[in-house]
């Protein structure tokens, strides 16, 4: 069977200029209950790499530079 | 990858998950006997994992002296439950309520205490006064993190525990599972294990249509469930679902408790109170759900008559705790609890026993019905046990487990069991072509939401379970790309087991109880002659979802004049209305 990709608005933001995954940083990642925040390969930064958010917050309140915001996801918005 | 390519991990003590009840548990082991060795098994990180990652904002369930006594609640929670409740191991709970509070006090928790330094008791129940609210609840983590490090808790994220090992006798031996960023399987043998995998939590689809949005934390997705089962534990009263009024779309609580104390309440779109009590039963859900579908519906929280001061005292509790995003969610929608009512909702199903009283069956020492395995928290079946039953029954689990290992010998693995469970595992990342996991979840938990919502229709719910069994037979289809995407995939397995256990268990009770938990529409009365018991659901030894009863122990605390309280909860029109 044949897969498709498909594209979705993901909740969670991260502020490249202010996040330090790349100095080993993995606090975010880390904490995030569904495991979805991963380190994007091309930049050294911290993305959301699987839409299945909970919108739970840890990831925003424990990071130490400011660089996450949860977003409500779309479908709830 | 055979077994013998595998390292078996030892240990005396394995808790699987570390949420709430798992921490206390592993540290109760600790306390009660350091030499015991115990891994704490999370599948995510237990910094932040389960249901109160990020707090918690009031102990519902408190039992403190001179406001309550247990036996006054194990009344009213037995009550609640329309009767069918396991009261030894309720009152096992009512009586530990306060030494835990204390407890965890002595750890540095914050609860509300009046001028007087005296614990804060508010009533929400229908009867008794049990609510303690805890504004500054959002480092329970925190805390239950720093006793794991001191007490030197073996702790391992990113396991996923897949199936129970059992020896060649029977008794529990350990688990097998998977890393969830590696794929690579993972064995422990164990002389004693806790489960504390929290509610089935994804087995009915929200109504937004996200996957993730569920009450629960979708962490919670049935696992300890569908392994209880897979090793022959009864599960016990499936049928009386879970069931939440929450807000809408956002799917979180309204937080009666919250705000209820503080003159909030549910109204329906007229502003006017419908029911006498917030706190959740079946019978409150069954009154939610008629007015939902009344002309004076929707539901709603209302707090917009509340002073100024009452609203910021509100959102300072709610916008950071527990559930702080619902700020958020607000703001995105213009919705000021000062200016607007909120819409409210009834959530998809799920089993918890948290809130309601399914799960796999646990007796007052926390022991399931496997020789060895104990379980704690929202997937064992003390009914309405919140956090604070989930903490009550950690330790009372862990002094259990930590008792049985000290009197364990040698064990034998059961080997058969951990090949082909090695075999399930790798399948979804070796197939080349197949249904990723989460079209089939969808599919799977859409199913759910037509067919086994209630109210309960009997055919209805015949096609559900004909539907269900056949995405059963799709599981052989699942493809993973990557070891993540394993992890959806036997949680898809989870679900799948739960989404039948729930159609199977429904159809087994023929009568309506719990209000809206297990209302048929069909068999529309109570039937005390015949269904005046447990129901449990396992595993036959022909590996077939077999049913049966159980007796419903003797009352320790009878019921008296109040026993018919829950079936009055709609406020009543006075006679000149």
């Amino acid at each position: 069977m044949p897969l498709a990709n498909h594209h979705t608005s993901v909740p969670v933001l991260v502020d490249e200029e202010k996040c330090i995954a790349d100095k080993g940083c993995t606090v975010c990642i880390d904490v995030c209950p569904l495991d979805v925040l991963w380190i994007d390969e091309t930049t050294g930064k911290a993305h959301m790499k699987y839409d299945e958010c909970w919108y739970c917050m840890p990831c925003e309140a424990d990071c130490p530079t400011d660089a996450v915001t949860v977003n409500i996801p779309y479908l709830l918005r | 990858m055979n077994i013998e390519d595998l390292t078996i991990i030892d240990t005396d003590v394995l808790v699987i998950g570390g949420g709430t009840a798992g921490p206390m548990a592993a540290v109760t082991v600790k306390e009660n006997n350091p030499k015991l060795d115990v891994i704490l098994l999370e599948k995510a990180n237990v910094k932040r994992s389960g249901a109160i990652s990020m707090g918690m904002d009031g102990l519902n369930n408190a039992i403190v002296p001179g406001h309550a006594t247990p036996e006054q609640y194990v009344r009213e929670i037995t009550i609640a439950n329309d009767g069918i409740v396991d009261q030894p191991a309720l009152m096992a709970y009512a009586q530990r309520s306060f030494p835990m509070i204390e407890k965890l006090d002595a750890w540095g928790v914050h609860f509300q205490k009046d001028e007087t330094g005296d614990y804060d008791m508010k009533k929400v129940h229908h009867l008794g006064t049990y609510v303690l609210p805890m504004p500054e609840g959002h480092n329970v983590k925190k805390i239950l993190y720093r006793r794991l490090r001191r007490h030197r808790v073996k702790v391992e994220n990113r396991y996923q525990a897949t199936r129970l090992l059992k020896d060649t006798e029977g008794n529990i031996a350990g688990m097998i599972g998977v890393n969830t960023r590696t794929g690579e399987p993972i064995i422990i043998r164990a002389k004693a294990v806790i489960m504390a995998t929290g509610a089935a939590g994804r087995i009915g689809l929200p109504h937004s249509g996200y996957l993730f949005g569920t009450y629960e934390n979708p962490a919670n997705s049935g696992d300890g469930h569908a392994m209880a089962y897979h090793a022959g534990a009864d599960l016990a009263n499936l049928e009386c679902y879970q069931v939440n009024p929450l807000l809408k779309d956002y799917n979180g609580p309204a937080c009666a408790y919250v705000t209820g104390p503080l003159g909030g309440f549910t109204s329906n779109a007229f502003g006017e109170r419908f029911i006498e009590c917030d706190y959740w039963s079946g019978q409150m859900m069954l009154e939610f759900f008629k007015e939902l579908e009344s002309g004076k519906g929707p539901v709603f929280l209302k707090l917009d008559h509340l002073a100024e001061e009452t609203i910021q005292e509100i959102e300072t509790v709610l916008h950071t705790n527990e559930r702080p995003s619902r700020g958020r969610f607000h703001d995105g929608r213009h919705t000021n609890y000062r200016q607007q009512m909120v819409e409210m909702h009834i959530s998809e199903i799920g089993f918890c026993s948290g809130h309601s009283a399914s799960g796999v069956w646990v007796d007052e020492t926390g022991a399931t019905t496997v020789p060895g395995l104990y379980g704690a928290g929202d997937m064992a079946s003390v009914p309405h046990n919140y956090m604070l039953g989930a903490f009550v029954y950690g330790q009372i689990c862990g002094e259990s487990a930590a008792a049985f290992a000290s009197e364990r010998g040698e064990i034998n693995l059961d080997r058969h069991l951990i090949d082909q469970e090695l075999v399930r595992l790798r399948a979804p990342l070796e197939r080349q072509d197949g249904i990723p996991p989460e079209q089939m979840e969808y599919k799977v938990r859409r199913l759910v939401n037509d067919y086994l919502q209630p109210p309960k229709v009997t055919r209805r719910m015949e096609i559900g379970l004909e539907r269900i069994l056949a995405v059963r037979e799709d599981l052989k289809l699942l493809k993973a790309n990557d070891a993540h995407e394993l992890m959806r995939a036997m949680e898809v397995h989870s679900i799948v087991d739960c989404a039948e256990m729930a159609a199977r268990a429904s159809l087994y009770r023929t009568e309506s109880r719990w209000g809206l938990y297990h209302y048929r529409v069909d068999h529309p009365d109570t039937d005390e002659q015949r269904w005046f018991c447990h129901s449990r659901l396992y595993k036959d030894d022909n590996g077939n979802m077999a049913h049966g009863t159980r007796p419903v122990a003797p009352y320790i605390v009878s019921l008296g004049e109040e026993k018919d309280a829950y079936n009055q909860l709609r406020v009543k029109q006075a006679a000149n209305a």
